[in-house]
């Protein structure tokens, strides 16, 4: 039972109620997913990005808690129209945090997802395309690397969870 | 912080009405327990029941009849096996490390079932520190006992079993006379201790019929004040205390008796086994009419947790698949409808909770799950609100997420 006092902020609760660029995009040209569902915490965007190179409609699905829910719809509003080079180098976790008024620090997690699911999206979008730009790292930054840590997480709980019932 | 909270708080105004159902975690208090309480602040029995006058000895007088009605509510013999603590977690921690250290010349091993309450789990967790190792049996995919396990576990070097009555998150009773006579009979060394917290009120609860050395039982989950609980101790069974102080009438628990507190508690025992089936008649009749509410209206829902009469009456806990628990307690909430959820949401090691996980829940299971517990003051009104506002609760969330999180 979650018993860490949670008091979040009214924008998170606003978002919460009513969240902006919810659901699938028909036409969207990257997808990118992060989070695990035994982690009780994932979060789809769906991307429409354009010849230039600029995000020009994004949308998001979200399984998880209020935090998880407000940070992936403020993210939504952060880049919608932004080239991807500025999504990019712009949108931090710290930044997403601030956006919604501050997070409980055990909910830091929920902003780092959604930036790690969203530098996901501009990578596969230049994979897609078959070219990088310069300005993107090679190296993974520490979000994607916390997604992917929370991912392996699962997967070990699920492994070990299967291994247990096989005893 | 606080800003943030007035701000949740104003969320929540003009409420329809309110359903408190998380009787798990706290109760709402009837008026019949504190005005029970109310005048042993300040009209009478406000003394030190040690100390020498009036105050006092009125005082002594009222925790002793509290205790002798509490013993009695349980079977005990005798009115001094019983130990007011400040609540379960504080005798459940009196009972394992209070018993450990008492008898650690007989061995250091102890056994409980995989799916002890926090409470119990980390008190082992910390006797680890003091040399003692623990040994966890597993329960089948209700939340029963593998008694064959349990049998297994136990050896000369045991020196302490404890197995809830009734589970505290899915309700499963244990069978706990049966569990005591395979331990005892193994070895008769052995400690039993049974945390009835969720059993005492709800199923009879007879600690000489079931042979058990300590049993914990609190306040709260039986209507009582938050802050009460109790511990019996068989006359005779060896407990060390566990914290230091002025001893007063406890002779296992330190510091100024509670006396308001020990009164609301016993008034909440009295008020529940004065009309013992009426009330549990109740219980279920409130659980069983939200469970089958909840099934009958919303499709890819699971229950958790044994049925019928293997399972306390008031104890209702569904999986909810595609959406998350947590969200969900805040839109229910938002309503006027207040119940917890076995998600790890709110925890960066992402642990849901370890009994659903016990009983081959998947992780995803017990992030939407809920628990709801039903009282003898639940209406047919209240639950008829609940049964109104959750589906629309769980399509909202479950319009969140989509096609995600589906595993």
């Amino acid at each position: 039972m979650s018993r860490v006092p949670l008091p979040y902020t009214q924008k998170v609760l606003d978002l919460f109620r009513n969240p902006k660029n919810l659901g699938k995009l028909e036409d969207a040209n990257v997808i990118s997913v992060a989070g695990n569902p035994a982690c009780g915490d994932m979060i789809t965007f769906y991307m429409k990005i354009n010849e230039q190179d600029v995000i020009e409609k994004i949308s998001f699905e979200s399984y998880g808690c209020a935090a998880n829910i407000a940070t992936a719809s403020i993210v939504t509003e952060m880049i919608k129209g932004l080239h991807v080079e500025n999504a990019w180098k712009d949108v931090t976790w710290k930044k997403v945090t601030d956006e919604v008024g501050g997070l409980p620090s055990v909910k830091f997690h929920c902003g780092i997802l959604a930036v790690g699911a969203v530098k996901r999206a501009i990578r596969k979008y230049y994979e897609q395309k078959g070219a990088a730009p310069d300005w993107l790292p090679k190296d993974f930054t520490f979000e994607e690397k916390q997604a992917l840590e929370e991912e392996e997480l699962a997967q070990k709980l699920s492994k070990r969870l299967k291994a247990a019932e096989e005893k | 912080m606080v800003e943030n909270v007035k701000a949740l708080l104003k969320a929540h105004e003009n409420l329809a009405r309110e359903v408190y159902l998380d009787n798990e975690n706290s109760t709402v208090v009837p008026k019949e327990v504190t005005d029970a309480m109310l005048p042993y602040y300040s009209k009478k029995a406000y003394g030190n029941p040690t100390l020498t006058h009036k105050p006092g000895w009125e005082a002594f007088e009222v925790i002793m009849e509290s205790a002798q009605k509490i013993s009695k509510s349980l079977s005990a013999k005798i009115l001094e096996e019983i130990t007011f603590t400040p609540g379960a977690t504080e005798a459940n921690n009196l009972a394992l490390m209070g018993a450990a250290f008492a008898n650690k010349h007989k061995g250091t091993k102890i056994v409980i079932s995989e799916i002890e309450p926090i409470n119990v789990l980390h008190v082992t967790d910390l006797l680890k520190k003091f040399g003692f190792t623990t040994t966890k049996v597993p329960v089948d995919t209700e939340g029963f006992l593998d008694l064959e396990k349990l049998k297994e576990a136990v050896d000369k070097e045991t020196v302490l079993a404890s197995v809830s009555m009734a589970n505290n998150e899915i309700g499963t009773i244990q069978p706990i006379k049966e569990a005591v006579d395979i331990v005892k009979g193994k070895n008769p060394e052995i400690l039993f201790h049974t945390d009835a917290s969720d059993a005492y009120g709800r199923i009879p609860v007879n600690v000489q019929d079931l042979k058990v050395d300590l049993a914990t039982v609190s306040s709260y989950k039986i209507l009582g004040p938050r802050g009460m609980g109790a511990l019996y101790v068989k006359e005779g069974v060896n407990v060390d205390k566990i914290l230091e102080g002025q001893i007063g009438t406890q002779k296992l628990w330190p510091g100024v008796e509670n006396t308001p507190l020990i009164v609301g508690f016993t008034k909440a025992s009295e008020l529940v086994f004065q009309d013992f089936e009426a009330n549990v008649a109740h219980m279920r009749k409130m659980r069983d009419k939200l469970v089958d509410g909840i099934l009958g209206e919303l499709s890819d829902v699971k229950f958790n947790g044994a049925k019928g009469d293997k399972r306390v009456p008031d104890n209702a806990n569904i999986s909810i698949m595609r959406c998350e628990g947590e969200a969900l307690t805040i839109e229910l909430s938002l309503k006027g409808v207040y119940v917890s959820s076995g998600s790890a949401c709110s925890r960066r090691l992402l642990q849901p909770s370890h009994v659903l996980v016990a009983i081959g829940r998947r992780f995803s299971e017990a992030h939407g799950s809920i628990l709801m517990k039903t009282t003898r003051c639940h209406t047919e009104e209240d639950i008829t609100y609940v049964l109104e506002v959750l589906p629309s609760a769980v399509n909202r969330i479950r319009g969140i997420v989509g096609s995600t999180g589906v595993d």
